[in-house]
Parts: structure tokens; C-alpha cells; sequence
């Protein structure tokens, strides 16, 4: 520990750390551009820039190591004016374009140029243009726009290892680029969209989709392998506009393969909105009553030999437990969920999951994979081995197929028969396990589905003990799985005994079943079951539609409540961020309602009791999920944090904002950055580029500016039920008038700020009370807020809509009031706990 | 990240210096290499590097592509396009600007082309300006490949390039008669 | 006057061969082993005491850089010598080079051995491309005659120089991109710390030194750190090449005692100012770099390192750049201006964005179209450079503006106003 002083005070941090983050310990914010924390440090930007007691220049806090006795001031003259420097530098030539740039209102940029900029741009000359280059199908650039941070390169070159980014030319020339502008060829490629502080790299697919303050942003699970990378899905109405990384340090870090990121295009394309019944050989739109009525005379004819259970991929934990209680009510025995032919029955659940957990990789000293491409099937946990093996030269070792994983590994061969040499210590790579204290094997999916998977799998039980995979406090017998659902299914135990999927078809050839219920299984080749029904619930029209005669309309993992459970075992939640189109329902109410059809006497009345009934017979899952949860309230607690920053970031000083609240002038933060950005670029163009977008209508003055491309008008329920909020009220209170005698800038400025939190108005029974409101956003989806600060009930206060927090992450965006109440006495307990 | 349309190679000999250049530096660190072969690619290629030669010494050392070419488009030393037989260079920074380099770039406007970088009509030359040679005591001057002409005037820099026409180059540094640097007296 | 039998490099102008045998007859290689014997303590302990200051600009002294060096590493310690000279104005490590090599070898076997090393690159900058012919062909001789390689001039040290030409980038001059050149990358600085003697070439402790460091090593060595010191001031001592260019009669190198005044190192050996005294205008003492300094200070101030900065300029390369009234010192600042811009390496915000921004408005007013209001915006654009950047690039872009208009800003005004009426 170093003890250091920061503006005065003293402070205590752990040696080794930089300038920056020890401020950042200490609760001061430094400015920077380049500097990220899972990057080298480039100290290039000199944005973050310090003074320090004895060094005659200012130092870049990023890259200086902190030093016992070290005095810093971050907020001196010298330090004020070398930030603007730097600022004004940065901006002569950077383009004017914020109105039209997709990462306007959330670009690094903008916002420190109004907490650090200078007030008028002093740049008289030409700005430079740069060429766009093309880095493929992902990745649009404007690099004009870049600023040379380095991110994007230090990113390809460290965390993606691929070479690919370089910055070629030099001095004011300087420009990144790839290499004869060809496709990053990185699955992780797009997170340099991410990276970058400005809007020199967006993101192709969602170029001019949307702007982001007018997006509902929700976090939850991505489902694209069995990572479970949690994500924030932003949406725009039902639409999907984006998908981003959320951080999270034992799974993504903060990095998301652009499978991932891009999967979001497919939620609107093919849909199955409606369900569907083939008649006379040709599928006909019908409704869900007849649906079950006929699903229920199919199932009643049938004698249950004669019905198989398909569970797919992306099938969620309640869906999977209901789908084992009906199977277990019906007494069906042909039920499986190993669509690629997985032979092994696993017994206990550390015979199927990655037990190091992903975190583990930072910890094990070497590592074989056998029958797996991690690039491929977890890219994630392949650039954590790639870490590991940068920074501490682990040995890496595979069995499979020669491919490039973007690190140096030792390929011990294709042939399984390496298992038995490394057992009887004949390849010489088995000195390096056993000379291991953590060693790890990964198992992928294609050393599962060979015929021999039962012999090889249970010699691989043998390495167990052989290189001591398993100690006190360290489980290095990892299974890679590959989709989503796979644990779920697999510790719900949705598998034939003795069976496996093969067999399953083989029967069905043989003609065994009549019914064939598939619940999104989509890897299956359907031919075999030519004899059956088919019954196929889903979201695509997928090869599962293809085949059948039922199509039961289900909701995508963006469109339902629903916990996954990860290769490695963690049970994760994931929210609703949208809805299911059309008369598509969520997973677990179709099977419900199937049941109740069935009269098999169970039938459920929300997500909640299918949850609390199936953690009362799998408990183990329920703690995991408690401590997930727990992960949300942090999340609501740094949310809250991050609004206070907003507020204090504002610029004004307080005289400024009284008589700006005086004269009904206020301006909110946002208002001012991009006001501050909008006069500062307009005035660096030259005369050719006005003409130019003066042709097109680009708006010249701020207030233009804020017809065009500012916040949209209110909503019609508000007009028609004709609302007033409460904060509208009080704001217009606070300048001596009623609302409806308001200009309309003043309203504008009103409803700036009702549209940072999505509010249109109060629901219809909504009252205040100090536990929560209930209000409406554009969708007409109802949100519970929770008040920021803890009140006692008997207090009589008077409340605005400010002074609640509306939370996208934990208010279930319930599609009724009676939801919407449920919701609101979870909340009122977890707040009465606090108070007391 | 080999290319199979790579058509240039190292000849015999320079493939020996080549690998007498890698000598120089550890073993693990061949990338150090970059700059003494890329010179040694464009001298065996009239002076300038194309793509494919810059790939080929890449793949040479093992090294990224980008990196490479990185390299080649910081240091202003390396041409990626034919500059003629003589490249012309004339050094036009303060110390040699103050004894007439302006006389000189005329000399060169009027021998070899109205427009810096472009090759004369019979493809003999081209000249550019650059930054300061290191040789300011003896300002103003030109570089023209590897040899230095210095204490030029219009007149001597239009002899200069002429014997170059000739091709019986006059012989070169001082063009004034003085030993080297040392102080005519 | 430097007296001749004091001078160091007797053979500057190349009058004799620079083979080893006429450099030899000179003087040089005379019985290094028994330099070396003395042992390290004892090399750095003279280096010490001759008060030599680093030759590349900075002017660090060189025996206590030398100390910094690890005694006892397990990595190998690297000597790099710097002879990438693109300093505006510096021409001098071209003359050792071409003309006194063996001195510069016989240096870096010296230099090496007292910080533990046993390879030494040198650095050439591209365009020296006969100087490095000449380098490379001494090293050869060097080698042939079994004073550098294993068992070095039989002192029982195993040493090897490599020669390594850039390829035309000032920044290459700084230590750390020269250290990054080196490997093969883009030339552009790093981050200090860690600095060079801690973790430089491939991660291992190396110095880097200036070639006129290195060379005058030998003779400091021989002659003993008390004779170097005797000369100039203290603090600012021994003897140095100067460049002398621009409006003399007769611009040359010379080698001087270190604090001769300026106009005595003028007068006596380039032959005066073009036009005498009296035509001088300004001078610019130490290479582009420095401020300039008027001739009301140029008729006084001594050339060391303490009297130049005490009139806000510096000794830098000691090349003197010298400007009559019949310069257009606005157009000759801005050359440099634009000098700066060309080199910049881009890395760094305020340099790369800084330096071109700087160049245009310096063109701006040396095209009369600026006003007083102009000129305080560019002095104000060179302060948000200075001492914000990675490198000292950024610094030597920003002061010879500064320079300009502390001396000539009436000057420059009324001629600004001038052409506007007209
Ligand atoms: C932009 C820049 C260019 C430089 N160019 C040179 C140069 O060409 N030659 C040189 O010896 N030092 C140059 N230096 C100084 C070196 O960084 C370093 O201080 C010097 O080589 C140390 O040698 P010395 O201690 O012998 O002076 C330069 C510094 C900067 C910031
Ligand atoms: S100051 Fe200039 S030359 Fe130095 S690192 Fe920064 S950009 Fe490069
Ligand atoms: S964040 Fe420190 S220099 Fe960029």
C-alpha cells in the first residue's frame, strides 16, 4: 500500500497503481480517451493529464505509476487549461456531424466537451478529411471522425489477436486502417465498435436505426451459445434495435462475439405470429382455442409409446421443467434433448458442466482441449485462454482439428488415441499436466456425439485422477457446451436412459410414434418422422416449421422473462425486453395452458409459481439464482450513482441555474453538450461544406436544430386523457405559471426531461405513495418506479415524478396492472426491509 | 499469411545479405530486420516498393502485414511508386532555404519537371522537397539517390543534373571547391 | 582560440584517410586494453569528473547516465548510439562519422564495457547513406584487427557493433522511438517511466548517447576527466563541435572550447556575418529546436549550455544558425513550423494536431493576412502544446514560435499592418 494525497486529502492504494486509478479510488473523475481498462496503455490522447508536486510539466495519469508521498492535483489552472487544450485540439478536426452520427448522445466526445471543453472553436482553417475504409460487413466507418485513440488496434491486436488494424502514415496524416481495407477477420470484431469514444466506428447493421435516447434499454442473457453472456438489448417499440455488452467479470468481461451482438437482425425476419394447423396438406391460419382442442384429441388418441418429447436449443429453464412435468404426467419415456446425439447419460451435474468455471481460466496452468474449437463455438472463453496464455505462457495443448485459436498451442494431433498415449505418459505432453497445480481439460461437443463417446468419456473420468483434476478447492473437468438450453435440459433431465437421440429416430422410422411434439428442436432432420403429427413450438420458420402440422407461435429470448442456466452451471435471468408479435405467446404459458387443456390438474397462474415450485425441487438452483438477483440491486445502486454524476457534471454554476430556473431558461445536460457541440462545429466548417448542408436542411441554429432532431412530441394518451405530470406541474409552479400557459420551448424543455426516464403519464390508478408508481412509456407498457430515496410511511411528502427511479432492469415491463401491482409489493418489501 | 501471386523474390545475392542482416539482431526478435530489408527489396526493384514486396518481406519476418506497412508509409524513406532513375531531393528547411534553396528548386522545376514528384519526360528523374539533410554547413543542397550535392547555386545544380543527362555524373559533395565542411579561408 | 594540439578530432575534415591505420597513427586504439583494466568504477568515475553534458541536445551529464545502468541484471545491457542527427542546423556526428569512425567504435567499446554491455547498435539516420558505408567499413577493420568482437583490443571483453540505417524520421532521434525504430516498429516515443536504462531495447537496460558522446569518450579516457573539464565553465565543459550556418561567410564545423562567445566563434572562423556584424539579425544558437535569440543578446552571450538558457534559449546541438536583416524571419520560423509538422509521429494529440495548426497560421501571417489577434491565438495554440506531449517533439515545435515573437512581436506587427493598409 502507498499512501498518496489527491487535492489535499490522503488517501491509501495499492502499489502499482496509476495516477488514474488511484483518482479513480478516490472518487475523482479524470477525462481520457484512450486509456481502457482491458487495454495496454497507449498514453496518446493526454486527455487525462494531472499536475504532480515536483514534476515541472503535467503528467499523463493513465500511464504514471503511483509513488509513496506522491501530491496530485487534478483540479488546478494548469490542469484546466491543458484539458481544454487538448479538447480544442481534438475537435478543430472532427467533423460537425453529431445531428447525423449514430453516436451522438452517448459519445465520449460530446459529453467531455462540454465538462471540459472550451467554449468556441478558435480553428479557422480547413478541416481534414479522411477516407472511409471498409472493414467489412460489421463495422462502418467515418474516419474523419477518429480521433487516434488506439483503442481499436490495441483491442484487435490484444484481446481479439488479430493483427489486422494498423495505423499507417504519420504525424496529422496518421489513419487506422486494416490492411488493403480487408474484413477484420475476428469474431469478436465488432466490440471496436464499443471501444471507440466517438462515432468513427459504428455499427453497420444499426446505422441511422435509432437514436439512444430514444431507446428502452433492457439487460438480460444472450443465448446464442452456452455462454451466457449478459447483454443489454435496446429496443425501439417492439423492435430489437441493438444488442450490447453488459459487464460482467466471471463471463464476458466486457467483450461479446458479434454473434451475439448481430443475432438481433433475425428476431424480425420469418416470425411465427399466429398459430397454424395443416389442412389438407397446406398450413392454415387458426386460432389458439382450436389449436389446443385439436392438440388435446391428438394426445388423448395416442397411447403415450406412441409420443416423443424434440427439446431445442434455446428452450429456457421453466419451459424445460414444465416440459418435464407434462412428459412425466403423460408417462412418455421417449424424451430427449441431446439434438446432435450425445450418447452419454450424465448422472450428476459436474459430468456436463465447465466446473472451472470461465474465471477459472485465469487461474490454470495448463490446459487441453480435445475435440473442440473454442474460437468457433465460445469465442468468449477462447480469448480468456488467449489472455492467459499472453500474459503467463501457459501450455496449451489440442486434440482435433488444426485451427488458428489466435494463440500458440501445442496441436498434439487428430486422433483420440492420444488419450490413451497421454494416460500411459507416452506424449510428452502429459509431464506438463501432471507438472501442473491447476491443470484443465476441455471437453467439446464432437468427442460427445462420436459413437464411441461412452468409452472415450469415461476414459477421460480417468485424467481425473491421473493429472488430479479435481482438489479441494479447483475442478478442472470442464464440458463445453454449446447451446443455450443444453445444461438446463440436461439438469432437468430431459434425457432417454440408455437412449439416445439416434435411437429415438430410428424408432420413429420404424413407425413407433404417432405424435411428435417438437419444442424448437431445429437440428433434427424431420424425414425420418414422416409417419408422425408433428407439433413444432417456436419463433422461425425454421426447419421445425417446415415439417409441421401444428405450429404453436413462441416467444424469442428478448421477449420473455425467463432464467438459462450456462455451461458452467450459473442460473442467470433474463428479462423482457419486448414483446412476442402477433398472437406469439411466451414458451411456458403455451405448455401451461396445454396442461390445463389436458385437465392434468396442474396449471399455473404466472412465471412466479413455475419458479417457486421448481426451486422447491431443485434447490441448489435457487441459491444460485438469489445470488444473481443480487447482482440487480448492485446494478440499481450504480445506476442511481450514475445519475447523480449526470447532475453534477452539469456546467452551470448555481447562481447560473437559478436564473436560468428564473427565467424558465433551464437547460438540461444533454441540452448543453449538444448545443455546445452543434455551435462549435458549425462554425469550423468553411463556406463549401454550409452550402452543402444548408442544400440538404441541416439545421443552422440550436433552435432549428431542436425541431428537427430533438424530442418528439407527447404522446397521444397523454393529449387524450389529457395528463399533466405531476413534475410538468411543479416545473411550471417553479416559474410562476400554470402549465398551459407555458411556451412551447419551455413544455419542450419539460418534456426533454420526461423523455430521459420514457415516461408519457400516471396510469390510470396510479397514485403516489412513497413505495413506488406505476407509469407508462410509449409502448403503453406499464413500469413500476421505486422512489430514490428511502421515506417513511407516515411522512406526509408531496413527490415528482424526479424524484423516483424508474429502473429498466428489475421493473418487469409487465403487459398488465395486475402484474404491474404484484410487481409493486415485491418492491414495497424489499424497501420496508431497508428502512428498517 | 503467405500470398501465392507474390512474384518478387530476393535475388542470390541479396537473399545472402538478407539472412547477414538477420544476423544482427536475437534471433526472437527478427522484426527488428524490417527497415535494412524493405531498403534492400527497393533497391533491387528500381527504387520503390510495391505491395506484393512489402508482403514478401512481411512474410520474410514473420510478421502482420499491417505492421509492415505501417512501417513503410511512417519512414519517408521508402517510395511506394517509381520515382525515375534519379530521385531528386531537395532539402528546403531553414538553414538551407536561407543560402537560395529556392534558386535550386528551380533549377529543378526547369531541368526536370514543373510539379514535384512526377517523372521527367524522358524518365530520368523527379524531384521532391524534403526536410533537412544534415548537411547545413554546407546549405544548400540535394540528395539525388544516395550521394549528396551540396554548396549548390541555380547554376551548379542545373550543372549537377546535367551531367547526370550526360552520364558522366560530376563527382559529388562540395560543388564550390571546399574540402567538406571546413571553413574556406 | 581551442588550441590545436587540444582538439579532439584532429581529422575532422577528413585531410587524412579514416582508416584504422591513419586513425591509429592519430592516436586512437593506443592501448584500450589498458583503459579497460582499470575497471568501470574507474571509466565512469573520470566520465564523472570531465563534467561532460550529453551531445544530442538534452545535455545530460553523461557519467551519471552512464551510473543509472544496472550493475548486475540478468538481462543483457545494450549500448545504442544515436547518429540519427536530423536536428535543422546539426551537421556534426556526419563529420565524426565520415571522417573519425574509429574514435566512435573505440568510444562504444569503452562506453559498453563500463555499462556492462556486449553489443552496441548504432543508429544512423537513412540518408547518410555514404557515412554509413565509411562507419560499416571501419567496424569491418575494427573487427579484422581483433579490437571489437570476441576478446575485444585483448581485454578479455566479448563486444559486437551493429550498424542499423534509418529511413528519414526526425523523431527517430528521440531515445525511445530511435529504441522502437530499432525494433522494427514505427518510430514513435514511449511512455516514461519505465525509462531507457530500465527496460529500452527489447525490454532490456540500455543507454542511449549522442555519436559525439560516445566518440570524445577515448580521448576524455586518456587525457583524464580533469584536462576535458578544464575547458569552458564549470558545468559547461570541454571542447565541442560547432555547426555554423546560414549567413556567414563561411559557414563550416568547428571545434571549439566549450563557452566561447558567440560572436567570437563568428567572427573567427565562419568569416563573420554576410554583411558584418552589424547586418545580424538573430541567431538561432543550438539548433532548430531553440528559441532564437536578437543580436543585441548574440553581441554578448557565451555558447554553453547555462548562459544560453539564462537568455531563454538553449545550447541544444550547438548549431548555430545565423539570420541577417535580410531575413524574412517570419518565413524562416514557419519553415521550421513546417518542419515539425512533417515529423511530427502522429502519436500524441497534441503535437499531431497541434504542429500542422501552428504551421498554417505561421504561413497565415507570414502571408500578411493576420492580425495582432492571430498572433496571440498561435501563442496560445504553442502553450497548449508545450510540455502536454509524449515526446520533446512537441516542445521544440512550440519554442522557436514563442522565441519569434518574444524578440520581433512589434516588428511583425507593424509589418502585418503594413501590408493590410496596403
Ligand atoms: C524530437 C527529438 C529529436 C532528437 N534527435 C536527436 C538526434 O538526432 N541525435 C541525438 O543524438 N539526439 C537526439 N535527441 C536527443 C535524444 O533523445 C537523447 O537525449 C540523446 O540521444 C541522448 O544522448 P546524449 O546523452 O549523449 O546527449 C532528440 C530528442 C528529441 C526529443
Ligand atoms: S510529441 Fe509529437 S513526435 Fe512526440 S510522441 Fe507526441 S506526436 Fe509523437
Ligand atoms: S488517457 Fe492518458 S493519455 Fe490518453
Amino acid at each position: 500500500m502507498a499512501k498518496v494525497k489527491i487535492n489535499g486529502s490522503e488517501i491509501e492504494v495499492s502499489d502499482g497503481m496509476t495516477i488514474l486509478q488511484a483518482c479513480e479510488e478516490a472518487g475523482i473523475e479524470i477525462p481520457r480517451f484512450c486509456y481502457h481498462d482491458r487495454l495496454s496503455i497507449a498514453g496518446n490522447c493526454r486527455m487525462c493529464l494531472v499536475d504532480v508536486e515536483g514534476s515541472p510539466k503535467p503528467v499523463a495519469s493513465c500511464a504514471m505509476p503511483i509513488n509513496e508521498g506522491m501530491s496530485i492535483h487534478t483540479n488546478t489552472q494548469s490542469v484546466k487549461k491543458a484539458r481544454e487544450g487538448v479538447m480544442e485540439f481534438l475537435l478543430i478536426n472532427h467533423p460537425l456531424d453529431c445531428p447525423v452520427c449514430d453516436q451522438g448522445g452517448e459519445c465520449d466526445l460530446q459529453d467531455q466537451t462540454i465538462a471540459f471543453g472550451p467554449e468556441n472553436s478558435r480553428f479557422e482553417e480547413n478541416k481534414r478529411a479522411v477516407e472511409e475504409k471498409h472493414m467489412g460487413p460489421l463495422i462502418k466507418t467515418y474516419m474523419t471522425r477518429c480521433i487516434h485513440c488506439t483503442r481499436c488496434i490495441r483491442f484487435a491486436d490484444e484481446v481479439a489477436g488479430v493483427n489486422q488494424l494498423g495505423a499507417v502514415n504519420r504525424g496529422e496524416n496518421m489513419e487506422i486502417t486494416t490492411y488493403l481495407e480487408k474484413t477484420l477477420d475476428s469474431e469478436l470484431s465488432a466490440n471496436i465498435v464499443d471501444l471507440c469514444p466517438v462515432g468513427a466506428l459504428t455499427s453497420k447493421p444499426y446505422q441511422f436505426e435509432a437514436r439512444p435516447w430514444e431507446l428502452k434499454k433492457t439487460e438480460t442473457i444472450d443465448v446464442m451459445d452456452a455462454i451466457g453472456s449478459n447483454i443489454r438489448v435496446d429496443t425501439y417499440g417492439w423492435k430489437v434495435k441493438r444488442v450490447l455488452p453488459v459487464l460482467n467479470e466471471d463471463i464476458n468481461e466486457e467483450w461479446i462475439s458479434d454473434k451475439t451482438r448481430y443475432a438481433c437482425d433475425g428476431l424480425l425476419n420469418q416470425r411465427l405470429d399466429t398459430p397454424y394447423i395443416k389442412k389438407n396438406n397446406k398450413l392454415e391460419q387458426v386460432s389458439w382455442v382450436e389449436t389446443f382442442s385439436q392438440l388435446k384429441k391428438l394426445v388423448l388418441d395416442s397411447d403415450p409409446d406412441e409420443i416423443a418429447f424434440l427439446v431445442g436449443d434455446f428452450i429456457d429453464l421453466e419451459t424445460s421443467y414444465l416440459i418435464k412435468k407434462l412428459s412425466e404426467d403423460l408417462n412418455l419415456k421417449a424424451v430427449d434433448g441431446r439434438q446432435e446425439g450425445c450418447k452419454v447419460p450424465f448422472n450428476h451435474r459436474s459430468q456436463f458442466l465447465f466446473n472451472s468455471k470461465i474465471k477459472g481460466i485465469d487461474e490454470t496452468d495448463c490446459i487441453l482441449m480435445i475435440g473442440t474449437n473454442t474460437r468457433e463455438e465460445a469465442a468468449i472463453i477462447n480469448s480468456r485462454i488467449r489472455k492467459r496464455v499472453i500474459s503467463s505462457n501457459i501450455p496449451v495443448a489440442l486434440i482435433g482439428k488444426n485451427v488458428d485459436l489466435t494463440y500458440k498451442y501445442n496441436h498434439l494431433g487428430d486422433d483420440i488415441n492420444i488419450l490413451i498415449d497421454l494416460l500411459n505418459e507416452k506424449n510428452s505432453f502429459y509431464k506438463k499436466l501432471t507438472n501442473a497445480s491447476k491443470p484443465m481439460i476441455i471437453i467439446g461437443q464432437s468427442v460427445l456425439n462420436r459413437n464411441d463417446s461412452l468409452q472415450i468419456y469415461s476414459l477421460l473420468e480417468t485424467f481425473t485422477d491421473k493429472f488430479n483434476l479435481i482438489q479441494e478447492d479447483w475442478n478442472g473437468f470442464n464440458v463445453l457446451q454449446l447451446a443455450a438450453a443444453r445444461a438446463g435440459i440436461l439438469e432437468m433431465g430431459l434425457i432417454q436412459k440408455n437412449k439416445s437421440i439416434d435411437d429415438l429416430v430410428a424408432d420413429a422410422e420404424k413407425g413407433k410414434f404417432k405424435l411428435v411434439f417438437s419444442f424448437g428442436a431445429d437440428e433434427i432432420s424431420y424425414e425420418k418422422f414422416s409417419n408422425c403429427k408433428i407439433v413444432y413450438m417456436g419463433t422461425h420458420g425454421d426447419r421445425g416449421a417446415n415439417a409441421a402440422d401444428f405450429i404453436l407461435p413462441a416467444a424469442a429470448y428478448t421477449e420473455k422473462d425467463a432464467i438459462f442456466i450456462n455451461t458452467e452451471g450459473r442460473v442467470q435471468y433474463a428479462n423482457k425486453a419486448s414483446f412476442p408479435p402477433g398472437e406469439a405467446r411466451e414458451d411456458w404459458k403455451i405448455i401451461n395452458q396445454l396442461s390445463k387443456n389436458l385437465e392434468l390438474k396442474w396449471s399455473f397462474l404466472e412465471l412466479n409459481d413455475v419458479r417457486d415450485e421448481m426451486f422447491v425441487k431443485f434447490p441448489h438452483l435457487k441459491e444460485d439464482f438469489n445470488d444473481h438477483n443480487n447482482g440487480f440491486i448492485k446494478i440499481i445502486d450504480n445506476k442511481a450513482n450514475e445519475e447523480i454524476e449526470i447532475i453534477n457534471k452539469d456546467t452551470r454554476s448555481s447562481q447560473e441555474k437559478k436564473n436560468d430556473t428564473i427565467n424558465g431558461n433551464i437547460k438540461s445536460f444533454e441540452e448543453n453538450s449538444a448545443k455546445k457541440i452543434f455551435n462549435t462545429a458549425w462554425t469550423d466548417l468553411n463556406d463549401r461544406q454550409r452550402e452543402y448542408l444548408r442544400k440538404y436542411n441541416y439545421p443552422e441554429t440550436w433552435s432549428e436544430f431542436t425541431e428537427h432532431y430533438g424530442f418528439k412530441v407527447v404522446n397521444d394518451i397523454k393529449k387524450k386523457n389529457n395528463i399533466v405530470l405531476p413534475y410538468e406541474d411543479q416545473y411550471a409552479n417553479s416559474i410562476g405559471k400554470a402549465w398551459n400557459d407555458l411556451t412551447y420551448n419551455q413544455k419542450k424543455w419539460a418534456y426533454t426531461k420526461r423523455n430521459k426516464n420514457n415516461l408519457i403519464g400516471l396510469a390510470d390508478d396510479a397514485n403516489f405513495s412513497p413505495d413506488g408508481i406505476v407509469v407508462l412509456n410509449d409502448n403503453q407498457e406499464a413500469y413500476y418506479a421505486e422512489p430514490k430515496e428511502i421515506y417513511f410511511k407516515n411522512k406526509n411528502l408531496s413527490f415528482s415524478i424526479e424524484d423516483f427511479y424508474i429502473n429498466d432492469s428489475i421493473t418487469r415491463h409487465s403487459s398488465t396492472m395486475a402484474e404491474c401491482s404484484r410487481a409493486r409489493s415485491e418492491v414495497r418489501s424489499s424497501v420496508t426491509e431497508k428502512v428498517s | 499469411m503467405s500470398n501465392q501471386k507474390n512474384t518478387f523474390v530476393f535475388n542470390e545475392e541479396n537473399a545472402i545479405k538478407a539472412k547477414e542482416i538477420l544476423l544482427k539482431y536475437p534471433t526472437e526478435r527478427k522484426q527488428s530486420a524490417i527497415m535494412p530489408l524493405l531498403d534492400l527489396a527497393q533497391r533491387q526493384n528500381e527504387n520503390w516498393l510495391s505491395r506484393d514486396i512489402v508482403e514478401y518481406v512481411a512474410d520474410y519476418l514473420e510478421m502482420p502485414f499491417i505492421k509492415a506497412w505501417e512501417v513503410v508509409t511512417f519512414y519517408s524513406m521508402y517510395y511506394t511508386k517509381y520515382n525515375g532513375k534519379y530521385l531528386v531531393q531537395v532539402c528546403g528547411t531553414t538553414p538551407c532555404w536561407l543560402k537560395g534553396s529556392d534558386q535550386v528548386i528551380k533549377a529543378c522545376k526547369e531541368v526536370i519537371s514543373p510539379e514535384p514528384n512526377t517523372v521527367s519526360s524522358d524518365g530520368l528523374f523527379s524531384w521532391m522537397q524534403v526536410e533537412c539533410l544534415g548537411a547545413c554547413v554546407n546549405a544548400p543542397l540535394v540528395q539525388i539517390n544516395d550521394d549528396y550535392y551540396e554548396d549548390l547555386t541555380y547554376d551548379t545544380t542545373k550543372n549537377v543534373l546535367q551531367s547526370l543527362i550526360d552520364g558522366s555524373p560530376l563527382s559529388i559533395g562540395s560543388q564550390s571547391g571546399r574540402k567538406s565542411s571546413k571553413a574556406v579561408s | 582560440m581551442l588550441k590545436e594540439k587540444d582538439k579532439i578530432f584532429t581529422n575532422l575534415f577528413g585531410d587524412e584517410p579514416f582508416h584504422l591505420r591513419n586513425a591509429q597513427a592519430r592516436g586512437d586504439w593506443d592501448n584500450t586494453n589498458e583503459l579497460i583494466k582499470k575497471g568501470r568504477e574507474w571509466i565512469i568515475d573520470e566520465m564523472k569528473k570531465s563534467e561532460l553534458r550529453g551531445r544530442g541536445g538534452a545535455g545530460f551529464p553523461t557519467g551519471l547516465k552512464w551510473s543509472f545502468m544496472p550493475k548486475d541484471s540478468k538481462l543483457t545491457n545494450y549500448l545504442v548510439v544515436n547518429a540519427d542527427e536530423s536536428e535543422p542546423g546539426t551537421c556534426k556526428d556526419r563529420d565524426m562519422i565520415r571522417n573519425e569512425p574509429h574514435k566512435l567504435i573505440e568510444g562504444c567499446l569503452l562506453a559498453s564495457f563500463a555499462m556492462n554491455a556486449h553489443t552496441c547498435y548504432i543508429y544512423i539516420r537513412g540518408e547518410y547513406f555514404n557515412e554509413a558505408v565509411v562507419l560499416q567499413k571501419a567496424i569491418d577493420e575494427a573487427y579484422d584487427a581483433g579490437l571489437i568482437g570476441k576478446n575485444a583490443a585483448k581485454s578479455g571483453w566479448d563486444f559486437d557493433i551493429f550498424l542499423h540505417r534509418g529511413a528519414g524520421a526526425y523523431i527517430c532521434g528521440e531515445e525511445t522511438a530511435l529504441l522502437e525504430s530499432l525494433e522494427g516498429k514505427k518510430g514513435q516515443p514511449r511512455l516514461k517511466p519505465p525509462f531507457p536504462a530500465n527496460k529500452g531495447l527489447y525490454g532490456s537496460p540500455t543507454t542511449v548517447n549522442n555519436v559525439e558522446t560516445i566518440a570524445v569518450v577515448p580521448t576524455i579516457l586518456r587525457r583524464g576527466g580533469e584536462w576535458f573539464s578544464s575547458f569552458g565553465r564549470p558545468k559547461n565543459t570541454g571542447t565541442k563541435v560547432f555547426c555554423i550556418s546560414g549567413h556567414v561567410n563561411n559557414p563550416c564545423n568547428i571545434e571549439e572550447e566549450m563557452s566561447i562567445p558567440l560572436r567570437e566563434l563568428i567572427e573567427k572562423h565562419a568569416g563573420g556575418v554576410t554583411g558584418g556584424w552589424d547586418n545580424l539579425k538573430a541567431v538561432i544558437p543550438g539548433g532548430s529546436s531553440v528559441p532564437l535569440i536578437p543580436k543585441s543578446t548574440c553581441d554578448t552571450v557565451m555558447m554553453d549550455f547555462d548562459s544560453l538558457s539564462a537568455v531563454k534559449s538553449g545550447l541544444g546541438t550547438a548549431a548555430v544558425i545565423v539570420m541577417d536583416k535580410s531575413t524574412d524571419l517570419v518565413k524562416a520560423i514557419s519553415k521550421l513550423s513546417r518542419f515539425y509538422k512533417h515529423e511530427s509521429c502522429g502519436q500524441c494529440t497534441p503535437c499531431r494536431e497541434g504542429t500542422g495548426w501552428m504551421w498554417r497560421m505561421m504561413e497565415k501571417i507570414g502571408n500578411g493576412h493576420a492580425s495582432s489577434n492571430d498572433i496571440d491565438k498561435l501563442l496560445d495554440v504553442t502553450k497548449q502544446i508545450e510540455g502536454h506531449t509524449i515526446c520533446a517533439l512537441g516542445d521544440a515545435a512550440a519554442w522557436p514560435i514563442q522565441g519569434l515573437f518574444r524578440h520581433f512581436r512589434d516588428e511583425i506587427e507593424d509589418q502585418l499592418k503594413k501590408t493590410q493598409a496596403a
